[in-house]
């Protein structure tokens, strides 16, 4: 069965702005846990460089041939992050 | 969505620009006027006398707060400066009747006495509408505009891509041919001030990314904001009175201690925790005008002997510079005239790239409406909002003027009754079109926009005594320009009326490119 092409819009717009968030807030999360900085300069190039990366995801969440493909491309680096921020987090706390 | 990048492109472009188009464009526009914010807020106090500070202010400015906040655990100090030559103070006053429990007050720069003018917000309005909008909670609404922002951002980006020919299309304008002339200026306005609009729209992103992207924060911090505040802002810790008395420290030699350490520059704000008491604390920060960096400097001094106990942002680290340069460009307090200019023109050519990528979708649609010989309903609610967002705005905001000069002087609740009749005025621009279709409700609103702006120094003339005839004699330049400025927005916006209004000309020339859709479809209406 092929799907109306709105939804293949609706799901990219989903993955663009919810996955695109997600993964920007994990790579602000890993930098302020993981940067060999002092904690404020490490909390401080996390979330300056989130920005860059929601507006990268967007742009490759739309250039990507199908929605499918957008969904699979920010899930991947998101769970290699996830699993980066648990081991920094379990790490902080041994 | 068309297969191919650049295709996907355009219709991100489109799409991500036009659905907050409206927003950005109120956004840029009330943001570029914050530029002028101290200007604004001096010409809307024409009761303001402008003097130059005397040099011994700050000791006057501490002896004036004494009499004026004798109970107060907290003051706080804005030292006058050549674009703002009041000062302007604030301090804690548990019986105040508002909420927050702050007071306000403009004091005289060489005297210290207090200066009374309409109660106006005067120029602050603009800078808190562009990122806190009004009527709503602020929190909300620097939700609301970060995610436009983010939206101009990939528009910004996806506009790069699709729009291959940069450098050729800057030097290419076509006026009078309908969608290309409308494309073409749309290329120029972004693309001349191109390094502008990426750097505001991602400052802007920055200036709210405690609030937006706090995720980094929490974790590292787990949720002790102080620790953070300490960290990241340099705040100085509150400390609780000792409850005996003992006077403060003369305010001189700590002024002439922070010009040594700042390289002869000046003290803009000065605050004092516990005057009066044992535990006083006084904090001298320095003038934002005078670095790049928004990371503020600062000083602070035990308030009974005067001894030096910490110094904050003399040697700030790479993240927090790199932040307080981004923050510094975006307000751009740092800008001397010149600068300033061009941030100006920046920020209009900014406001001109919405507008015109709003209007060249619209145009877009009728031609194609024009095709199916049918106009939809989502291209007759783009070129409604069109009007009231683009043409509206300016006519707002004169009607935020005329307000100020209008409203009677002593009038209750009269600083918050301008901004009502400002958005009572944008509230009359959104019904217009409903009764003037097309081309008509442009015109009517460019031309009221225009003779709002235009007429207001004549306005001046019949309702102060800072008019052009006084200030221009007196070598007021700040009200003087102000009044010049408002008769070139007047000119400017009564020229785009005059050209919208000749439809004829650019239809016909548009009739001998390209069969003209547009006139066909306009003629039927």
């Amino acid at each position: 069965m092929r799907l109306p092409p709105w939804t293949g819009i609706l799901s990219r717009s989903i993955a663009a702005i919810l996955g695109g968030y997600l993964l920007a807030s994990l790579v602000a999360a890993c930098c302020a846990l993981g940067l060999a900085l002092p904690r404020a300069e490490a909390v401080m190039t996390g979330a300056m460089l989130a920005f860059a990366v929601h507006a990268g995801a967007v742009i490759y969440a739309f250039a990507v041939r199908s929605a499918w493909r957008a969904w699979a491309g920010l899930a991947l680096p998101a769970a290699l992050l996830g699993g980066l921020l648990w081991l920094l987090q379990s790490g902080g706390a041994a | 969505m068309k297969p191919g990048f650049r295709q996907s492109m355009a219709w991100l472009h489109t799409w991500s620009g036009l659905l907050v188009g409206w927003v950005l464009f109120a956004v840029f526009l009330t943001g570029t006027a914050a530029y002028l914010r101290p200007e604004i807020s001096l010409w809307m106090r024409p009761e303001l006398e402008v003097t130059r500070p005397g040099p011994d202010i700050a000791p006057r400015l501490m002896e004036a707060m004494a009499r004026l906040a004798p109970g107060s655990p907290n003051w706080s100090i804005g030292m006058p400066t050549a674009r703002d030559p009041v000062a302007r103070v604030f301090w804690r006053d548990p019986q105040a009747p508002n909420r927050r429990g702050f007071r306000d007050a403009a004091l005289h720069p060489a005297t210290g006495e207090v200066l009374t003018a309409r109660a106006t917000r005067g120029g602050e309005f603009f800078y808190r509408f562009h990122f806190d909008l009004h009527y709503m909670s602020p929190i909300v609404a620097r939700w609301i505009v970060s995610a436009c922002a983010m939206f101009m951002l990939v528009a910004i980006i996806s506009g790069i891509v699709t729009h291959r020919r940069i450098f050729a299309d800057f030097f290419t304008f076509r006026p009078g041919k309908g969608q290309r002339s409308w494309l073409d200026g749309h290329a120029v306005a972004a693309v001349l001030a191109l390094p502008y609009h990426l750097m505001i729209t991602y400052t802007g992103l920055v200036t709210l990314m405690f609030l937006t992207m706090p995720w980094g924060a929490q974790l590292a911090y787990k949720g002790d904001r102080a620790a953070m505040n300490a960290d990241i802002f340099g705040n100085a810790p509150v400390t609780r009175p000792a409850g005996r008395p003992a006077p403060l420290v003369g305010i001189g030699p700590l002024v002439e201690e922070a010009a040594r350490r700042w390289e002869g520059s000046s003290v803009g704000r000065i605050t004092v925790q516990n005057p009066g008491d044992a535990r006083a604390t006084i904090q001298l920060v320095r003038q934002d005008s005078e670095r790049i960096s928004f990371n503020p400097q600062s000083l602070l001094f035990d308030g009974t002997t005067g001894a030096l106990i910490s110094a904050t942002g003399e040697a700030a680290l790479p993240a927090a510079e790199t932040r307080g340069v981004m923050y510094g460009l975006h307000v751009g307090r740092f800008a001397g005239p010149l600068l300033r200019g061009l941030f100006l023109l920046s920020g209009l050519a900014g406001s001109v790239m919405v507008a015109t990528g709003c209007i060249l979708w619209a145009v877009k649609m009728r031609q194609q409406a024009a095709k199916r010989g049918r106009v939809g309903f989502g291209t007759r609610l783009v070129e409604h909002l069109n009007v009231a967002a683009i043409a509206g705005l300016p006519v707002a905001m004169g009607a935020f003027f005329w307000a100020n000069r209008l409203l009677p002087a002593q009038m209750e609740g009269r600083a918050e009754w301008e901004i009502h009749l400002f958005f009572a005025a944008w509230g009359l621009c959104l019904l217009h079109p409903l009764l003037r279709r097309g081309r008509q409700a442009w015109v009517e609103q460019l031309g009221l926009g225009a003779l709002l702006f235009g007429l207001l120094p004549l306005l001046n003339l019949l309702v102060t005594r800072r008019h052009l005839g006084i200030t221009l004699a007196e070598g007021d330049w700040i009200r003087a320009g102000f009044d010049l400025g408002l008769l070139a927005i007047g000119g400017a916006l009564g020229a785009i009326a005059w050209m919208v209004a000749r439809p004829k000309v650019a239809g016909a020339r548009a009739e001998r490119t390209a069969a003209s859709p547009l006139a066909t479809a306009e003629a039927a209406e």
